[in-house]
C-alpha cells in the first residue's frame, strides 16, 4: 500500500507492503477525476465505433426486447400490467434494467480488458469499473427520450413525479457498481466469472418485474422481493413515470439499503484484493 | 548535500507458484529480494541487467503497480512511469484524442496537455494525421505520437524502462536528446531501465547491476557497465545456448547463438578467416517484418556496427519460416581488430520495439593476424588503435593528378621566389 503526504514543496510517497483492509482513499479517486472523466470518455466514444448503426444500437435494445414481451407475454400471456398498456409497462422498466445490466457486464470485464493500463501504470484503480457504468449513461439518456415519447404516443400523460427519477437513476448505478466491483476483482483470479456474468444478468432479469408487475407478489415477499435492489429501481421508474401505483416506500428502503450495503462491501473489496491485480491479471 | 529523493530499504517482492509469469520449480520465487538504495534528487540513474534479474519488478515497485511483499520506500516528489509508450491509446480513436487520453492516464493535467499540444505534435510529426484514428497510422508513426506525449510529462521523478527502443534510429536519437534535456536542464531525477549499454553510459550519472533480484553494484556508470560486461558474457566461448529462460516471447524464441570460423579454438578466432555468426531461433509462424540481428559492442559496450537480416534496399531477404530457423551472418576476414568482442542479438518485429535487445550476449576473442606485413606483424592489441581493423585500398591516382602536383608545387616555388625577390 502507500500513503501519500503532502507538505507545500513536494509529497512524500511512502510504499509499503499492505496487509489486511485498506481505507477507500477516496481523495485521490477525487484529485484522478479528469482520468475518470476520459476513462468514461472513452468508453462511450469506443463503444459504437465501426458499427453501421452507431448509436442507434442504444435504442435497439430495449425497443426489441420490449417487442418480444409485448407479444410473448403481453399478447400471449395475458400478463397484468397495472392498468397501463404493455408496451409502455414493459418499456418503463427495461431502460433502467438495461442501463444496470450492460453496466453490471462492462464493469465485471473492465479490469481484464483494460489489463495493458494496470499492468503499466499506477492510478486508482476503482476508477476503471466506475467508468464503465458510467459509460452507459448517454445509451441511458437516448432510451429515456425514446420512453418519453412512447409515452406521449400512448396518451399515457406524464405526472410530476418524474422529478425522482435521478434517485432511481443513482440507484441503479449503486447496485450495477456494487456488483460490478465484486465481480470485476473476483475476475482478476477467477476468469470464470467472465463467462457467469451473462447467465447472471439473465437469472437476474427474470428475478426483477419488468416483463410482470411485483404486485404478483403478496407480503411479506413483496418486501423481501427488494432484497434484489432492481426491484426498488423498476417499481419507483414505474411509480414517477406512469403514476401507477402509490410510492413504494418499502421496496425503496429494502433496496436502497441492500445496494448501499453491497457498493461499500464492493469497494472494501475491491481495495483489498487491489494490490496483487498487476500480479495476477 | 542534495536531497534524497529515492530511499529504498530492504525491499523485496515474492511471486507464487503458478500465480504469475515466474519460475517453475521454486514455490516462491523473489524477484527482488533485499535491494536497498538512495538516490539523491537530480541523479540519473541506470539500471541493467539480464533477462529477469529484477528490473521490471523494481519499476513496477517503485511506481506503485503492484505492492513490495518486504521493506519499505520513500520517494519525495511527483513520480511519472513510462513502462511502455502509449499505455492506453486505443486504436479506433484519432491521434489528438489519444493525446489526451494518454496524457491524463500517465498523470497529466487536460489543461497542461492543451498547453503543450503544439510542441507533442511538432516533435513527434504527425500535424497532418491528428484526425485519423491511429489504427491507420504506421507503427513508426505510432510510437513516435506514444513517445511524444510521454515526453512532455514533467514529474519530479521519472521511471523508464527501455522506452527508448522505439522507432528509426533517427528518432531513438532524437528521443535520447530529449532524455538528456529533461535529465540535465530540467534538473529531474531520472532512473532509467535499459538493454541499450551505450544510451545508459551517455546518460547516466550512476548505474544500478541487479542479479538475480539484488544489487551486484551501484555506483559509477562506466565502473558498473563494465564490469557487468564482463562477468556476463558467458566466458567467451562464442556459444551461447539456451534450453529455458530463452530470450524471446510467444512467437519467437533464440535457441542458440554460435560464432564459427575455421580456424579458431576455445572461442579465440583468427582475424584473417571469415567468421560466421549463426542465430539458431524458433518462430511460431512466418512473421511478416521480422529482423533478426545483433550488435557487435566491445566490452566498454562500445556499438562497432549492427547488422540485421533484412538490410535495406535489398530484396529478397531472409524469411522465417515456423518452427526451428538457422541464420547465418558473414562478418568477413579483415576487418575486425584484436580484442574481445560481443554478439547482443537484437530482434524485433517492423518497428515495435525490442522482443529482444541485449540481454543475452555471446562474446569472443579475436586475434589480429592479417595485413602481417614487414612493417607491422606484431599481434598486440595496439598494433592498429581503433575498433576495427579493415583491410582498406590504397592507390597511387595516376597521370592528372601528379601533374596537379607538380603544378601546384611550381606555384609555390614561384610564390617563394617573388617574395625573396624585392
Amino acid at each position: 500500500m502507500s500513503t501519500v503526504s503532502h507538505n507545500f514543496s513536494s509529497p512524500v510517497i511512502t510504499i509499503k507492503p499492505s496487509a489486511g483492509w485498506l481505507g477507500l482513499n477516496l481523495s485521490e479517486v477525487w484529485s484522478r477525476r479528469e482520468l475518470l472523466y476520459f476513462l468514461t470518455w472513452r468508453e462511450v466514444k469506443v463503444r459504437y465505433k465501426q458499427t453501421l448503426l452507431g448509436a442507434a444500437w442504444a435504442l435497439l435494445q430495449p425497443l426489441f426486447t420490449m417487442v418480444i414481451f409485448s407479444l410473448f407475454f403481453g399478447r400471449l400471456a395475458k400478463m397484468p400490467s397495472d392498468g397501463i398498456p404493455y408496451p409502455v409497462f414493459a418499456f418503463t422498466a427495461l431502460v433502467p434494467w438495461i442501463f444496470f445490466s450492460n453496466g453490471l457486464t462492462q464493469s465485471s470485464n473492465s479490469l481484464v480488458n483494460n489489463s495493458q493500463l494496470i499492468t503499466k501504470i499506477y492510478f486508482p484503480r476503482l476508477l476503471v469499473p466506475t467508468a464503465a457504468v458510467l459509460g452507459g449513461a448517454i445509451d441511458f439518456l437516448l432510451a429515456f427520450g425514446l420512453l418519453l415519447m412512447m409515452i406521449l404516443w400512448y396518451g399515457v400523460g406524464i405526472h410530476a413525479t418524474i422529478v425522482w427519477i435521478p434517485l432511481f437513476v443513482l440507484l441503479a448505478f449503486i447496485s450495477s457498481l456494487g456488483a460490478g466491483l465484486w465481480l470485476a476483482a473476483l475476475n482478476v483470479e477467477y476468469r470464470d466469472v467472465r463467462h457467469t456474468v451473462p447467465f447472471l444478468v439473465q437469472m437476474w432479469m427474470f428475478g426483477t418485474p419488468i416483463a410482470y408487475p411485483s404486485s404478483l407478489l403478496h407480503e411479506p415477499w413483496h418486501t423481501l422481493y427488494a432484497l434484489n435492489p432492481m426491484v426498488g429501481v423498476v417499481e419507483g421508474f414505474r411509480w414517477a413515470i406512469l403514476g401507477s401505483q402509490t410510492r413504494p416506500d418499502n421496496l425503496l428502503l429494502v433496496s436502497s439499503a441492500i445496494a448501499i450495503f453491497t457498493l461499500v462491501t464492493g469497494a472494501y473489496f475491491f481495495r483489498r484484493t487491489e494490490k496483487r491485480f498487476a500480479d495476477l491479471i | 548535500m542534495n536531497d534524497i529523493a529515492i530511499r529504498a530499504e530492504n525491499l523485496g517482492k515474492r511471486y507464487n507458484l503458478g500465480r504469475s509469469a515466474s519460475r517453475e520449480a521454486d514455490p516462491d520465487f523473489w524477484a527482488l529480494q533485499d535491494v536497498s538504495f538512495e538516490v539523491e534528487s537530480g541523479q540519473v540513474i541506470g539500471v541493467i541487467g539480464n533477462n529477469g534479474a529484477g528490473k521490471s519488478t523494481l519499476l513496477k515497485v517503485l511506481s506503485r503497480i503492484t505492492d513490495p511483499t518486504a521493506g519499505r520506500v520513500e520517494i519525495k516528489g511527483r513520480v511519472g512511469a513510462l513502462l511502455e509508450v502509449g499505455t492506453g491509446f486505443h486504436p479506433e480513436l484519432s491521434g489528438r484524442e489519444n493525446i489526451y487520453l494518454n496524457g491524463v492516464i500517465i498523470g497529466m493535467k487536460r489543461s497542461d496537455i492543451r498547453k503543450k499540444f503544439a510542441e507533442i505534435v511538432e516533435f513527434a510529426g504527425v500535424e497532418n494525421f491528428l484526425d485519423t484514428p491511429v489504427k491507420r497510422y504506421s507503427s513508426g508513426m505510432y510510437m513516435r505520437l506514444a513517445f511524444s506525449v510521454a515526453a512532455h510529462l514533467d514529474p519530479d521523478i521519472l521511471i523508464i524502462d527501455e522506452v527508448l527502443a522505439v522507432g528509426d534510429a533517427a528518432f531513438q536519437k532524437k528521443c535520447l536528446g530529449k532524455l538528456r534535456d529533461v535529465a540535465t536542464q530540467a534538473k529531474r531525477t531520472v532512473l532509467f531501465v535499459s538493454h541499450n549499454l551505450q544510451a545508459v553510459q551517455a546518460l547516466c550519472d550512476r548505474t544500478m547491476h541487479l542479479e538475480h533480484g539484488r544489487i551486484k553494484a551501484f555506483g559509477d556508470t562506466r565502473t558498473v557497465v563494465g564490469r557487468y560486461l564482463e562477468t556476463t558474457s558467458t566466458a567467451l566461448t562464442g556459444l551461447q545456448q539456451w534450453t529455458h529462460d530463452a530470450p524471446g516471447n510467444a512467437d519467437i524464441r533464440l535457441e542458440s547463438i554460435e560464432v564459427k570460423s575455421n580456424d579458431s579454438s576455445n572461442g579465440i578466432y583468427s582475424s584473417s578467416q571469415n567468421l560466421s555468426v549463426e542465430f539458431g531461433f524458433w518462430a511460431a509462424a512466418e512473421l511478416p517484418g521480422l529482423r533478426v540481428g545483433f550488435e557487435l559492442a566491445t566490452t566498454t559496450g562500445v556499438a562497432v556496427f549492427s547488422t540485421w537480416q533484412n538490410k535495406p534496399g535489398q530484396d529478397g531477404f531472409l524469411k522465417a519460416h515456423s518452427g526451428k530457423n538457422q541464420w547465418r551472418c558473414t562478418i568477413p576476414a579483415g576487418l575486425l581488430n584484436a580484442g574481445t568482442y560481443l554478439v547482443v542479438p537484437q530482434i524485433a518485429i517492423g518497428q515495435d520495439p525490442w522482443i529482444v535487445n541485449g540481454g543475452a550476449t555471446v562474446g569472443f576473442e579475436m586475434v589480429l593476424d592479417h595485413g602481417v606485413s614487414a612493417y607491422w606483424n606484431s599481434l598486440d592489441a595496439n598494433s592498429r588503435p581503433g575498433l576495427v581493423a579493415p583491410i582498406l585500398d590504397w592507390t597511387m591516382i595516376p597521370g592528372p593528378a601528379l601533374l596537379d602536383t607538380a603544378a601546384r608545387n611550381t606555384a609555390v616555388n614561384r610564390t617563394a621566389d617573388l617574395a625573396v625577390t624585392p
